[in-house]
């Protein structure tokens, strides 16, 4: 009896702790969306004022921070596209082949995922600088892909670790070229492992503060235009739209994960 | 035959990694040695970069007030290490022994915060915490205090700060090493008359450490470089190296100083890396 009560006192403890720690992590969101209903129409708009949907009628008519917005978009899209593209027949390269320098290119691979953000950011600046990039979209597309590169491959190498290269043979046994084997063997196989990557590379590049800062010229991310805001208060519009943000990854991520997490159900089942 | 064999491999392999490889040496490795170059450089007095060999950026390192910000930045960076792991260690072991089912909720529950931006979250708990924020008028309704407590800018909030970016990156080794360990080896030990910390510390933690060891590379070292924590909570109180590279990068605009400041981050790194290797560490852990 005693030890039972004791297994249930240790249980009830795990569980006490572990919500405290969701508490913990779910505590700025709860005061973000709840900001986002604040009445409050003074700066800094900290206080509790009452209810209103006002800020989302707002958010609409404010151009600067929409504009912030689909520029963060833009850059995540195009510098997701390129990475995974760049990475992934990069991961199967590495994979496939043994050439010289592959311990260089490993290393410099790991530089982006090890080194300080700022590191990255001003060595990209100065870069910039002198071969004379214009700062913008195009640097940021620049920069956003040189750190989520690494991801996408790990990501991909992961998949690789379990992938069986004769059916690769077997493909080109039966009269397939590299080119046909490529998309037609290996790319199906690696799907979830890109998926992973791309996922992540978009993550990476839309909530991405420290390189676009260093490297944005006049072009206003969604993240700098928070940073902005920051000093003088942030208004409760920006919290609206990060609200609508969140809510909107959700679903997107959720319905991914369903479909990766099916693919892999039917995959397995075709190798039963 | 081989010979043959390797020919036609060398050009497939060079058209599927020669692009990354450019990519990361142009964007990568270029712009770092250049970096290493700029800090012996001397600035003209319009604070232009001047290709003129000095070391007079390495001697302003020793700056006894920069070397207190160091010392500020590796124990701000020690603490929310430490904390991490004592935080991330328990809570991760409970859910990666959860039903299978429930577990991928609880885990994805851990990633979903970070889906919002981390700046607006830092101001988040900016709002929660300030003199006029949320918990300091709840408590004043409640007449629990007199006048709002003063929770702002200083190094615990701070800590708090960098704990909560960073967070999410010690539970995913953590949970990667836990969640493979085998039940049958703690069955094993307790049938063998093992107590539960007997357990713990023979069993569970030698064969976790690894992930401890990736967590705290994760988390000590963008530490160092999060200004922005720094700056929205510890409201200049609590400067880290990371501040001080970025106001010679934006505002103090002596680019060959920022450059040697962040030399010392690059040093810290490798040095932590190679520590990371020694220990037996695997770079792969590394990639989350």
């Amino acid at each position: 009896m005693k030890r039972r009560n004791k297994i249930a006192l240790a249980k009830i403890s795990k569980i006490i702790y572990c919500s405290l720690v969701y508490l913990f992590l779910f505590l700025p969101i709860v005061v973000i969306v709840a900001n986002s209903f604040n009445a409050t129409t003074s700066k800094p708009y900290l206080t509790w004022k009452g209810f209103t949907f006002a800020w989302y009628g707002k958010l609409f008519q404010n151009t600067a921070l929409l504009d912030s917005f689909r520029t963060t978009i833009i850059i995540a899209v195009i510098s997701t596209i390129l990475a995974t593209c760049i990475g992934t027949i990069a991961a199967v390269g590495m994979y496939k082949y043994k050439f010289k320098g592959k311990n260089t290119i490993d290393a410099l691979l790991y530089i982006p995922v090890v080194i300080p953000e700022i590191v990255l950011g001003i060595s990209l600046l100065t870069l910039f600088t002198k071969v004379n990039i214009p700062r913008g979209i195009l640097s940021l597309v620049i920069a956003h892909i040189t750190f989520s590169v690494p991801y996408v491959i790990f990501n991909i190498r992961a998949r690789l670790s379990g992938y069986d290269n004769s059916i690769e043979e077997a493909s080109m046994d039966l009269g397939a070229n590299r080119i046909k084997t490529f998309f037609n063997i290996t790319l199906p196989v690696l799907a979830p492992g890109i998926a992973g990557g791309a996922l992540l590379a978009f993550t990476l590049s839309i909530d991405d503060v420290i390189i676009s800062y260093f490297t944005n010229g006049q072009t206003k991310t969604f993240p700098l235009k928070v940073m902005e805001s920051i000093k003088s208060g942030v208004s409760p519009d920006v919290n609206a739209l990060s609200t609508l943000i969140l809510v909107g990854t959700t679903i997107i991520v959720v319905l991914s994960q369903s479909g990766i997490f099916s693919k892999n159900k039917t995959q397995k089942a075709i190798k039963n | 035959m081989t010979k043959h064999n390797l020919k036609s491999n060398t050009v497939p392999a060079v058209v599927m990694v020669g692009p990354v490889a450019l990519w990361l040496s142009f964007f990568v490795a270029i712009p770092l040695l250049y970096v290493l170059v700029m800090s012996f450089c001397s600035i003209d007095e319009h604070y232009n970069v001047i290709f003129k060999f000095t070391l007079v950026n390495y001697q302003r390192l020793f700056n006894p007030n920069y070397v207190q910000i160091y010392g500020q930045s590796i124990l701000i960076a020690f603490l929310t290490t430490l904390i991490c792991i004592l935080l991330a260690y328990p809570f991760t072991m409970f859910i990666s022994r959860t039903l299978s089912n429930k577990k991928t909720i609880l885990y994805m529950l851990v990633i979903i915060p970070f889906w919002t931006n981390s700046l607006i979250r830092i101001y988040g708990w900016k709002t929660f915490l300030g003199s006029t924020g949320w918990l300091n008028t709840t408590l004043m309704h409640l007449h629990l205090i007199d006048k709002p407590l003063d929770l702002l800018y200083n190094r615990g909030t701070t800590v708090l700060g960098m704990v909560y970016c960073l967070f999410p990156f010690m539970v995913l080794p953590l949970y990667t090493v836990l969640e493979k360990l085998d039940q049958n080896l703690l069955e094993a030990s307790s049938d063998l008359g093992a107590k539960g910390h007997t357990t713990f510390f023979k069993i569970v933690l030698p064969l976790s450490v690894s992930g401890i060891f990736s967590g705290s590379i994760m988390v000590f070292i963008p530490t160092l470089g999060y200004f922005f924590v720094s700056d929205i909570l510890g409201g200049g109180n609590t400067d880290l190296i990371g501040n001080l590279i970025e106001r010679q990068f934006q505002s103090g605009n002596n680019w060959s100083l920022g450059a040697a400041l962040s030399i010392i981050l690059i040093l810290i790194t490798l040095l932590l890396v190679k520590l990371y290797q020694k220990c037996g560490g695997d770079m792969d852990n590394l990639g989350v």
